[in-house]
């Protein structure tokens, strides 16, 4: 079984926005909810670097230790996904993931942000798989239909990695190598656990 | 706490999707083993109940409602991106009409699935709902906006057109075409304009590339783009100089940072540090405007280190003495002192490029859009051939075009000095198309005013203005505009915008022919109130026809959906128009016709296609034969991502074997498509045989100079050529004299008796003289370093006619003024000398560039909610230094206020990517007009979601002498708080 991961190679994001609109296009998300957002630290300088965010579907996810309703759930794959027939829209998750990804449809005070909204992996939520009434709530369904994030499969650079760990892993070890400088990642650590340990296959997987 | 409710049933099957991310990913470890891999579209061939789950939201509903009703078949269109010129494949899925998803093509050699932003979500032109189109043809009445039948629009545009055609000649009209035409329209509307009697057409070209066109071709024979982007995989030193890829062309970047991790060294000098900048190994700052200067310093310590390679320019090059002269003058502290740049930042640039060879130069319209853009392109030019860097697979000078097809309409579109093909526009040129449209050329002479002005280049798309105001006396034709027809440009992408809203008030009529009403149709409202006429276009989503990317591939896109709304396409309104004029006969003599929109007639896109292989010879669009191209689309997967070419393969439908051929066939891809000419990937390369794309400099200037010889010298040629020095352009003398004549057949002799291979209509001196003696039919000659037809043959620095620096404008003054160029007159010294102390006043440098959110003039990108959220506002990037200065903050309303005294009401962002003394703004929004927001003035609910102050509205005058290619690079402005 694979363990599914992002992860955000910041020596080629170019900041286009590519995964940002791949993502709105596919899930036909609402104007104001961004699941997915492309982040720039030390924008305009040297040393300017760019990584795209999403939820990054932690291995210990905080969203889940925090939820009062218990919506949360995970895949066999490591997917985090919730159910929004749960969701109480209390905000819980979004003061405890480190990475912004839950959104909220509305504004106001407490109690009127309606559904958690956040990344799916492209892999919908509780309903059927690609059945109407899943991609309503959730957008669609692509690991069901044996396809992986738009956003990652549609990077304009390849700096967006999504999939098994181990791939993306070896993808990523191998630009490393060959730039002989950058192994720091971005999230990787904070999502998924000091990269040495994730690098270990778990038993029985194949890449 | 892990839970585990429930796992994806698919996915744990078979794991289909890991194949994905190693085909996604793993090809540019340099392993292209795994991106072979069968792409499964086990999605999209399920029907029933996953059918219903690939809706979009916005039709679930009519879908529910159809309850039980058998959803319709999945079918998957290729098409091609319509935005850049990188020319990204998008597999488009269709249900019952709808564009319902959009799915990344891994195979396409060009960008393996890779989409920018504008890409991920061109989706967006199916979606019927969310729509800022144009709906349905419009016209002004009384100031407001009214909607008329495609009949009643026909009918007046039509008379009103013929009824200024009676009065003040055909020549009082102005047509602006498209490069986001595919080719076939591109290539009828040069055709319909010329029916019309005119040669006053032009499109985006002229104020994209038109420099780099004239200055390129006139140095070494094509004005095109030399490598391509996959070629930079080979390269070993790229310089960014005029280029801001990562936000213009992002997808290119896939191959520039794969060469980057296999050790290139990437290098940008801007005045920005760019997104691209960030992305490289070396940043230099220069000044806006000073790039002669910083390509001459740079060859000025190439020539005094012996870094230039001196066999390749003894064998290739004419006039590099001169060049190294001027070169000689041009001393670091001269070259400082123009550019800001240190000996050190200058050198280094220079010797990184001389010592990690092949290198290779990139730009765009940071070095041509300036009032000496020929001069600047040849500078670069210039560096490679003393580099010998060019017809070198990793080098060349690789020039990225705009739009995704204004390669195409550059070459065979509307253009004002030439027909389709570069052919000029002297009587022989009209004579050899007057044979391939199947139509009398005395007949297409009676529709222009006189053979004269059928003979004389016609006004530019960046003067158009001028024609409208300009005095009589003071233009080269006997009236002035009085119509303009706006088919497929944006306003805002033009300078001067004041002035030109003052030519819109003043013109007796206004055609706006486009999918989005566009800037033309608010700015136009603004200041009248009628006789402007608004037609509904379909996109190029919405027909089939070929686009050529800028390295020259041309690919073929299917129609993925019909025209929505009331849109027609672009060649059944050319064709309708045509029935109006009279010579709807004419125009389609050679071209069948096929059933478009509503059962209603329009040329054959297959078959314009053909009737351009027919003619096109000189640059090879003779090969490219609709059924090459479309077996190409079929089987991106044979072609290798480093050199294009397809290694085996055979086409499933037609049996096309396509051993050999580089993708797209880029042009030139000579002789007919039976000779199988494989297309030119990198051109002037002499290290492959003319039959495997190889190639050599172009004989196109004579045979000598003063004495000197313009061929190239013994023992430089195309590999395998029966010649082995140089030679000069085939004709039917040539052949006969190399005692070839007789290897033609007898049909061929009867064709090409007394032609040359340009208009030889058998393609039969070709095939002799390139497949069995690999020779090149253009001849085989020197690059020029030395332009003598230009002003200035060997590149010169001249400061912009509004320079923040007086004192360099004393040292380096610009032309004198010019009485007629492109039937207006040109000024340069008097409006130098009238702001040289502009600077006083206005001391800040105001230079424009892209986004990539949005593309060209951005209505229709500003139109699509997923692309207007990410940019939602027009803002001037300016100094901490500048912002301090002027006690203005970070996101805050300013002026920006230009010699013009246009001022524009903007947001700040506050940083240090601008340098202080110079503010960048984007060039893609439109709908405020200094403060105000037009919203009023577009039809009702056309307007684009974002709207924004065009920062053409307060540029100013200035014009490439050799081209009329505007400066939008290097103005100047002051910011104040609003």
């Amino acid at each position: 079984m694979a363990r599914m991961k992002f992860l955000c190679d910041a020596e080629r994001c170019i900041e286009c926005n590519g995964c940002v609109t791949a993502c709105k296009q596919e899930h036909e998300v609402p104007w104001g909810v961004n699941r997915r957002r492309v982040v720039t630290l030390n924008d305009g300088l040297p040393g300017e670097k760019s990584i795209s965010v999403a939820c990054m579907h932690c291995s210990d996810a905080p969203c889940m230790a925090v939820c009062p309703v218990d919506c949360f759930y995970k895949t066999a794959e490591g997917v985090v996904l919730h159910d929004k027939d749960l969701c109480i829209g209390c905000g819980y998750c979004f003061y405890a993931c480190p990475f912004g990804a839950p959104q909220f449809p509305q504004d106001g005070a407490f109690g009127l942000r309606g559904k958690m909204d956040k990344c799916t992996f492209c892999a919908g939520g509780p309903e059927e798989d690609n059945s109407a009434a899943e991609f309503k709530k959730y957008g669609r369904n692509r690991l069901a239909e044996g396809k992986l994030p738009a956003c990652a499969e549609m990077c304009s650079t390849k700096a967006l990695l999504g999939g098994d760990g181990d791939v993306v892993a070896d993808i990523y070890r191998n630009r490393v190598l060959k730039r002989g400088k950058g192994a720091e990642v971005w999230g990787w650590g904070t999502a998924y656990g000091k990269p040495e340990k994730s690098a270990t296959p778990p038993a029985g997987a194949k890449s | 706490m892990i839970l585990t409710r429930k796992s994806t049933k698919a996915a744990s099957s078979q794991y289909p999707s890991q194949n994905r991310l190693a085909r996604g990913a793993s090809a540019f470890l340099g392993n292209t083993i795994d991106r072979r891999t069968f792409l499964r579209r086990s999605g999209l061939a399920a029907g029933g109940a996953a059918a219903l789950s690939q809706l979009p939201f916005s039709m679930m509903r009519k879908a529910e409602a159809a309850d039980k009703a058998p959803a319709g078949k999945l079918e998957v269109k290729r098409t091609i991106c319509t935005h850049c010129s990188v020319g990204c494949a998008i597999d488009a899925v269709v249900q019952n009409g709808v564009w319902i998803r959009q799915e990344p093509v891994f195979d396409s050699p060009i960008n393996l699935g890779a989409h920018c932003a504008k890409g991920a979500s061109i989706r967006e032109h199916g979606m019927h709902e969310i729509s800022h189109r144009l709906r349905t043809p419009m016209k002004l009445n009384g100031g407001k906006w009214e909607k008329i039948s495609w009949d009643q629009a026909l009918t007046e545009v039509g008379d009103k057109l013929m009824k200024i055609k009676k009065e003040s000649g055909p020549d009082a009209t102005f047509w602006i075409g498209s490069s986001k035409h595919n080719n076939e329209q591109a290539y009828l509307l040069r055709k319909f304009v010329s029916f019309f009697g005119t040669n006053n057409m032009d499109h985006q070209a002229r104020i994209c590339h038109s420099t780099t066109v004239a200055g390129v071709a006139n140095t070494w024979g094509y004005g095109a783009m030399t490598n391509s982007y996959n070629d930079e995989q080979n390269s070993k030193c790229i310089l960014f100089f005029g280029s801001n890829a990562a936000e213009a062309h992002p997808v290119s970047m896939l191959h520039t940072l794969h060469a980057k991790e296999n050790g290139a060294k990437v290098i940008v000098v801007d005045p920005r540090f760019t997104r691209t900048a960030a992305k490289a190994d070396t940043y230099y700052r220069i000044r806006s405007g000073a790039d002669v200067a910083f390509l001459m310093g740079m060859l000025h310590h190439i020539f005094k280190n012996g870094w230039e390679d001196k066999e390749y320019i003894k064998a290739r090059v004419y006039g590099m003495d001169k060049a190294r002269e001027e070169a000689a003058k041009w001393t670091p502290d001269k070259v400082e002192e123009v550019t800001g740049m240190k000996e050190a930042e200058v050198r280094d640039v220079a010797e990184k490029m001389a010592k990690n060879k092949p290198s290779t130069i990139v730009w765009a319209m940071g070095q041509t859009q300036h009032t000496n853009g020929n001069a600047i392109v040849r500078a670069s030019c210039i560096l490679q051939l003393a580099l010998g860097n060019v017809g070198v697979s990793g080098g060349g000078t690789n020039i990225y075009r705009g739009h995704d097809n204004v390669q195409g309409a550059t070459d065979v579109g509307p253009n004002p000095d030439s027909l389709p093909g570069y052919y000029g526009i002297a009587t022989g040129s009209w004579k050899h198309f007057a044979n391939v449209w199947g139509v009398d050329y005395e007949w297409i002479k009676k529709q222009f005013a006189s053979q004269a002005m059928m003979e004389k280049p016609g006004l530019t798309v960046s003067r158009w203005a001028d024609a409208v105001l300009e005095k009589n006396e003071l233009i080269d034709q006997d009236n002035n505009l009085k119509a303009v027809v706006f088919w497929g440009h944006a306003p805002n992408s033009q300078t001067r915008g004041k002035e030109m809203v003052d030519a819109m008030k003043k013109l007796e009529l206004m055609v706006v022919i486009d999918p989005y009403p566009s800037a033309t149709a608010a700015m136009a409202a603004m200041v009248r109130k009628d006789n402007v006429y608004l037609l509904p276009a379909a996109t190029q989503l919405e027909c089939a026809g070929s686009a050529t990317a800028s390295n020259r591939s041309i690919q073929w896109r299917e129609k993925v959906i019909d025209p929505m709304f009331e849109s027609r396409t672009d060649h059944m309104i050319m064709y309708q128009l045509a029935q109006k004029f009279g010579f709807a006969k004419e125009f389609t003599a050679k071209i069948k016709l096929s059933k478009g929109k509503g059962g209603m007639d329009e040329p054959d896109m297959e078959d314009t296609l053909r009737e351009i292989n027919r003619g096109v010879w000189t640059i090879g669009y003779t090969g490219q034969s609709p059924e090459r191209l479309q077996a190409h689309m079929r089987n991106m997967h044979v072609f290798d991502i480093k050199t294009l070419r397809a290694k085996g393969g055979k086409d499933a439908k037609t049996g096309y074997v396509l051993d050999g051929d580089y993708f797209g066939l880029p042009w030139p891809c000579y002789g007919t498509a039976a000779i199988k000419h494989p297309g030119s990937p990198n051109l002037y390369d002499t290290s492959k045989h003319m039959m495997d794309g190889g190639g050599n400099f172009r004989a196109n200037f004579g045979v000598e100079k003063d004495g000197v010889n313009l061929l190239a010298e013994d023992g430089s040629h195309s590999k395998g050529a029966d010649i082995t020095t140089g030679y000069p352009e085939l004709d039917h003398v040539l052949l006969k004299k190399l005692g070839w004549w007789d290897e033609l057949t007898e049909d061929e002799k009867k064709a090409a008796e007394g032609k040359n291979w340009k208009t030889d209509p058998s393609g039969g001196m070709i095939r002799v003289f390139m497949k069995e003696h690999g020779c090149h039919p253009f001849g085989n000659a020197k690059a020029r370093a030395v332009v003598w037809n230009f002003p200035d043959p060997v590149p010169l620095h001249r400061e912009p006619l509004y320079s923040p620096r007086a004192d360099l404008v004393e040292k380096y003054p610009t032309h004198a003024d010019q009485k007629n160029r492109w039937r207006v007159p040109v000024l340069f010294k008097t409006v130098q000398d009238a702001n040289k102390d502009a600077g006083k006043m206005y001391p800040l440098i105001m230079t424009s560039g892209r986004l990539t959110e949005y593309e060209g003039g951005g209505d229709e990108t500003r139109s699509n909610p997923w692309l207007a959220e990410l940019q939602q506002e027009m803002f001037v990037e300016i100094n901490p230094k500048d912002a301090n200065d002027r006690g203005v903050r970070n996101n805050e309303y300013v002026w920006v206020e230009s010699p013009t005294k246009a001022r524009l009401k903007v947001k700040t962002l506050v940083t240090e990517r601008v340098g202080a003394g110079t503010v960048f703004l984007p060039f893609h929004f439109a709908g405020w007009w200094m403060g105000e927001d037009m919203k009023k003035y577009y039809p009702e609910g056309a307007a684009p979601i974002v709207r924004g102050e065009a920062v053409n509205t307060a540029t100013t005058y200035g014009y490439d002498i050799v081209t009329m290619m505007q400066e939008t690079k290097t103005t100047l402005c002051q910011v104040s708080k609003a």
